[in-house]
């Protein structure tokens, strides 16, 4: 633990409570935080980490003395310079807020107005406190826009939010937040929503911005390799209460607490690819595809599943490889091109399809909180595949569906409960017990791991990887992460705006010499070590000034 | 479910839609007085044998408004359930179908939407014969309109979660995802639009009768009886009002039961809505 | 240091229709709903000339009643022209209505065009005086009951307001005449104008149907006002406003009032059409000489010109409304007011 010096923030104590209204029962009060203390000296970055629900965010928000959705401060203090903002009444808040403390938030998109232009947004708090006249303001944006890498810095101003990408929006927010000279900025997830290449622009951006103004920073993630590259200091939440906190080094590279080390060794296994084998299960022909409006999707794409294997399909958002899942399952209908399972063509339409075909391919979902009927037991969501497919009623169906949810290990107690009464991790179980009932032979998985947290999701690999072993499955493995990648696939397929861009062996292709998206890729993806940034910098500052 | 949970102004409203229910169905029993019996004098006014006093023609006001009861009740529920039925079945088959089907079932709606109810009902009902059941049919028929813009918009809220997707791909035919997969999710907005539907009905019927189109004399009708003793106001005798404020008080109540179902309308992702 | 890679899908790739699209949003979006109302028009129009027309009953033998001779019902349909093919009447009808000529009413031999042009006036008078009541009354009430948000005077006015749309538009008028006509004797009833009449006289005759129709639509419209208002404010973009220390004054009226500008403004659209239609009933209890009486009266008569060309008519009023609300309703939206 650092010295508990008086440096600029100083949080002693913090607790955050809410009331929750579960339905059918009496409203009672949880404890979102429980009585964290850490310091923040000028300048300094501290990280803040932990899944979803440790409250990380909420403290954040306590630095600007706020509680969204009914979270209330109850205890503590949070001294900004030796002031308790705390205690401060509303109006001694209202000038803290956006001139001594500013914060970034998540969504950039949704936290700017649609109705007003961005620069106009970016200045406004720091007239309005009085701090700079309207032509210092504008000045002082056009400085930030250039410091963070917007693209036409003069004129970007001018945009409106609907206008601009979500990497520029997020950059955006960022000056607003640097804007008027704050002490401290509370960065909420601000890479989060990003795609892998466009999240290292806007963290070196930040990272930039921050060492050039000397502003001291709260940074919040749940991505430890990300913070690991711009903090000074890290703390670990869980349920509210610390873990760990300590400085960067210390919690990489020596982490005392079980929870740590666990998030620190996140998906370092590496799984040792298979042969391939001579005849495929899945085999993709020069498939083509577009949507009614004309838009084509897909372009000639070809690539093969050997069964028992694992198939990864990397790509961003737009890179076409959802499409392409649809397209397998018949959603969407190639409009060139062929697709084979099993030796046999493939019925190109869902709705041709026989109750055979539909059965031996399964897809697993995202979100697992959509992908299930709300008012339908687990009972009943598993025990579907299972009367729809096999005819199995009754106890002879109940029997089955337990038998499932002891592979998925999960107890028996589950049958009963709705999904609403399970966490993430369980329900996304419980798809894939629903997947497992129709007794397929591929199932394509949909970033089944994207929603949920490192250690969860790191359980549901590890189910997947077990099931495979034990009942011969297949899967198409579809992420956008080179870590699961690296992690779990047999073959790799890398896409880029609907084509495909590399297909091969695991160790072929990720393995040099690559095409220019590939390398832009792989080198994207943050490394869970210090100075991997500016390493990363450093090699794009040599490469642009060598050409 | 508790029974505690539900707030006084639902307890009121349910309590107010009950007794419609009642005179409506034990009308003949429960009324003092005959629905066509004239018992006094014109507009006599009200004592302890006559509640209400009489009306334009001497009969009691009373007797008439409760079997009044049963006639608006009966009409304006055939009319809901039926525009109901219509509305939902088309507008869920619009939702999941979707293409050729969607496109086709809502344009059409809208160009029925595009002319005001009454107005509508006025330029049909001047050439159809005057029935019962011509009536119900065309309420129910305007107002399935509304009805379908509304279940299309809910179903089609539901029809994109990924589970119907699901068990699309399952091979689950139309009819299973909509009765089995859709509609368990849709149940409550459509509770309360039911009731909102229910207290137009009323109100629609009533402006009917009112205009002599709606329910013919001598059988009572609740906006029928305001139409008869309207020529009262002018002499000071409010015999009008008490028709009138009797289908506004069903109204309120049926409306303060729908406030309480739209506030209870939790989202699909949360709750289960009900135990 | 931008992403290159960071771009959208080329112009080329897309297909034609798009690119006009996405060039001129606005305008193009304005034009479609002209051509689509436009269109609804005649749909309408076939509607309500040939739906009469398919429906059973004979108008001649129905028009004449007692004396339905076999001679008298032919001499009727050809005196009325209802013995030539449907889609001639229908064209020269519809040419005539175009022009301003709805022919002559079956039960005055009138010119129907000239009792609906003194009328329609009527009428546009006492719905637009109502309007420029109830709207600012609504908007106003709307933002009170937000600001009050679960408190007081919020939960009263939500009351009140539940009260008065379960009122039946008749009902309250009956209750104003009895209280304000009647027994105070402060209004006048029946509210009977005529050509002439001086501009305060007739407000003042027209003083308890204006209330009625205010009443009648100022509960809706708040409801609807107070529900657009909500959930503007509870919107992403508010609590940057508070994050950024901005006073609650310039959170709503920078931020909230431009964005809920587009909801309320369809509100008050939808209101409007829907006070084209309190018209009517409004009119038989005040014995007012509008467009709604008119209508009324010809059902009852079966007057059938009469009844075809003010259902044309109110449907024509109403379905402009509803293209002016979601026409404003586009402008009033900033992603299509400035496109990428």
């Amino acid at each position: 633990m650092p010295e508990l010096s008086t440096g600029l923030l100083s949080v002693r104590n913090l607790k955050i409570e809410a009331t929750s209204y579960p339905p059918g029962e009496p409203p009672k009060r949880i404890t979102i935080v429980d009585g964290v203390s850490f310091d923040l000296a000028k300048g300094k970055v501290l990280g803040l980490i932990g899944e979803s629900g440790a409250g990380k965010s909420t403290i954040g928000l306590a630095a600007l003395a706020y509680g969204r959705g009914g979270a209330e401060i109850t205890g503590g203090e949070v001294k900004l310079n030796g002031t308790d903002i705390l205690a401060l009444g509303k109006g001694g808040i209202r000038k803290v807020r956006g001139a001594r403390v500013c914060y970034v938030a998540q969504s950039a998109a949704a936290a700017f107005n649609p109705a007003h232009k961005l620069g106009d947004q970016v200045i406004e708090a720091s007239i309005k406190h009085g701090l700079m006249s309207r032509d210092e303001a504008r000045k002082r944006a056009l400085y930030l826009f250039q410091v963070l890498g917007l693209p036409n810095p003069e004129a970007f101003g001018d945009r409106f939010p609907h206008q601009v990408s979500g990497g520029q929006l997020q950059r955006a927010m960022t000056a607003m937040a640097l804007c008027p000279n704050p002490e401290l900025i509370v960065f909420d997830e601000p890479t989060t929503a990003l795609d892998v290449t466009t999240q290292i622009d806007v963290l070196a951006a930040i990272k930039h911005a921050i060492e050039e103004t000397r502003t001291a920073a709260l940074y919040i993630t749940h991505d430890l390799a990300v913070v690991a590259q711009i903090s000074d200091d890290i703390m670990v939440l869980r349920y509210g209460k610390t873990v760990e906190y300590g400085p960067v080094q210390q919690i990489i590279e020596a982490p005392r607490q079980d929870y740590t080390r666990a998030l620190v060794n996140v998906r370092q296994a590496i799984r040792h690819e298979a042969a391939d084998q001579s005849r495929p299960l899945l085999s993709v022909d020069n498939v083509s595809a577009q949507y009614s409006n004309g838009f084509k999707v897909l372009h000639d794409v070809s690539l093969h599943l050997c069964r028992g294997q694992t198939l990864a399909i990397v790509g961003e958002s737009g890179s076409g490889k959802s499409t392409l899942a649809r397209v397998i399952t018949g959603l969407l209908p190639p409009s060139d091109g062929r697709i084979s399972f099993d030796g046999k063509p493939l019925t190109p339409s869902l709705k041709r399809r026989s109750r055979d075909e539909l059965r031996r391919i399964q897809l697993i979902y995202q979100m697992a909180d959509t992908a299930m009927n709300p008012r339908q037991t687990v009972r009943d969501i598993i025990g579907r595949p299972l009367t729809f497919y096999d005819g199995l009623r009754g106890a002879a169906k109940t029997a089955k569906v337990k038998e499932l949810l002891e592979q998925i290990e999960m107890g028996t107690g589950f049958i009963d409960r709705y999904p609403a009464e399970l966490s993430g991790g369980q329900k996304q179980r419980v798809a894939i017990a629903r997947a497992l009932a129709a007794r397929p032979e591929l199932i394509l998985c949909d970033e089944p791991t994207s929603a949920l947290d490192p250690l969860v999701a790191e359980g549901i690999l590890k189910l997947l990887a077990r099931l495979q072993e034990d009942q011969q499955l297949s899967y198409v493995f579809i992420t956008h992460d080179i870590a699961i990648v690296r992690a779990i696939a047999d073959s790799v397929a890398v896409m880029h705006r609907g084509r495909l861009v590399r297909f091969g062996p695991k160790s072929q292709a990720l393995s040099p010499p690559f095409d220019d998206y590939t390398d832009l890729l792989l080198k994207s993806v943050p490394e869970m070590k210090l100075g991997w940034l500016e390493q990363v910098l450093a090699t794009r500052r040599m490469e642009s000034a060598g050409n | 479910m508790r029974l505690r949970e539900i707030p006084i102004t639902a307890w009121v409203g349910i309590f107010g839609i009950l007794l419609a229910i009642f005179c409506a169905l034990f009308a003949p029993w429960v009324a003092p007085y005959g629905e066509t019996e004239v018992v006094g004098g014109v507009w006599q006014e009200a004592d302890a044998q006559f509640f209400f006093g009489l009306d334009n023609l001497g009969r009691d006001i009373l007797s008439r408004l409760i079997f009044g009861a049963r006639t608006t009740l009966f009409v304006a529920f055939a009319a809901t359930l039926v525009s109901f039925s219509l509305g939902i079945v088309l507008s869920f088959i619009a939702a999941v179908s979707g293409g050729l089907i969607d496109t086709v079932f809502s344009r059409f709606n809208d160009l029925m939407m595009s002319i005001p109810t009454l107005i509508f009902a006025l330029v049909v009902l001047a050439v159809l014969p005057q029935h019962i059941l011509i009536l119900i049919l065309v309420m129910a028929v305007l107002d399935s309109t509304r009805v379908y813009r509304l279940g299309r918009a809910v179903a089609l809220d539901v029809a994109v979660m990924e589970f119907v997707e699901a068990a699309r791909l399952r091979g689950e035919g139309t009819a299973w995802i909509i009765f089995r997969e859709i509609l368990p999710n849709t149940l409550s907005p459509l509770l309360a639009e039911f009731g909102l539907r229910f207290a137009f009905a009323i109100l629609f019927l009533s402006t009917l009768s009112f205009l002599g189109l709606g329910i013919q004399p001598p059988t009572a009708d609740w906006g029928g009886m305001v139409k008869d003793n309207k020529d009262g106001i002018i002499f000071g005798i409010a015999a009008a009002l008490v028709p009138g404020s009797a289908i506004a008080a069903l109204c309120i109540c049926v409306n303060l039961v729908v406030d309480w179902l739209l506030k209870r309308t939790s989202s699909l992702k949360g709750g289960r809505g009900d135990a | 240091m931008s992403n290159p890679i960071e771009t959208k899908p080329a112009e080329a790739e897309r297909p034609p229709g798009l690119r006009w699209k996405a060039r001129f949003p606005l305008l193009s979006l304005i034009v479609e709903r002209l051509l689509l109302s436009i269109l609804l028009l005649f749909a309408v129009s076939v509607l309500i000339f040939g739906g009469v027309e398919a429906l059973p009953g004979d108008f001649a033998t129905t028009y004449l009643g007692q004396s339905a001779t076999p001679q008298a019902v032919a001499n009727i349909r050809s005196e009325l022209g209802l013995d030539r093919p449907l889609v001639t009447r229908y064209v020269s009808w519809l040419g005539g209505a175009l022009q301003g000529d709805f022919g002559t009413s079956w039960a005055s031999r009138n010119s129907v065009s000239e009792q609906v042009g003194r009328r329609l006036g009527n009428s546009l008078f006492l719905a637009g005086f109502a309007a420029l009541i109830a709207v600012p009354l609504a908007v106003g009430l709307g933002m009170l009951s937000v600001h009050f948000r679960n408190r007081m005077p919020d939960k009263i006015i939500n009351v009140l307001s539940l009260a008065a749309i379960s009122l039946p538009e008749f009902f309250i008028g009956y209750l104003l005449i009895l209280y304000f006509a009647v027994n105070f004797g402060i209004a006048t009833f029946p509210a009977t104008v005529y050509e002439g009449m001086g501009f305060l006289e007739r407000l003042q005759t027209i003083a308890l149907p204006t209330a009625t129709l205010v009443l009648v639509v100022l509960a809706h419209m708040m409801r609807m006002t107070r529900a657009a208002i909500l959930s503007v404010m509870s919107s992403a973009y508010m609590e940057t406003a508070e994050l950024k220390g901005l006073s609650a004054a310039r959170s709503i009226v920078k931020h909230a009032a431009p964005n809920a500008l587009a909801p309320i403004i369809n509100v008050v659209a939808l209101n409007l059409a829907y006070l084209v239609v309190g018209v009517v009933v409004v009119e038989v209890v005040f014995v007012y000489p509008g467009m709604g009486q008119y209508m009324v009266d010809a059902v009852t008569v079966r007057d059938m010109p009469v009844v075809q060309a003010c259902g044309l008519i109110f449907a024509a009023v109403y379905i402009l409304l509803n293209m002016l609300a979601d026409i404003l309703a586009i402008v009033a939206n900033p992603r299509l007011r400035h496109p990428r």
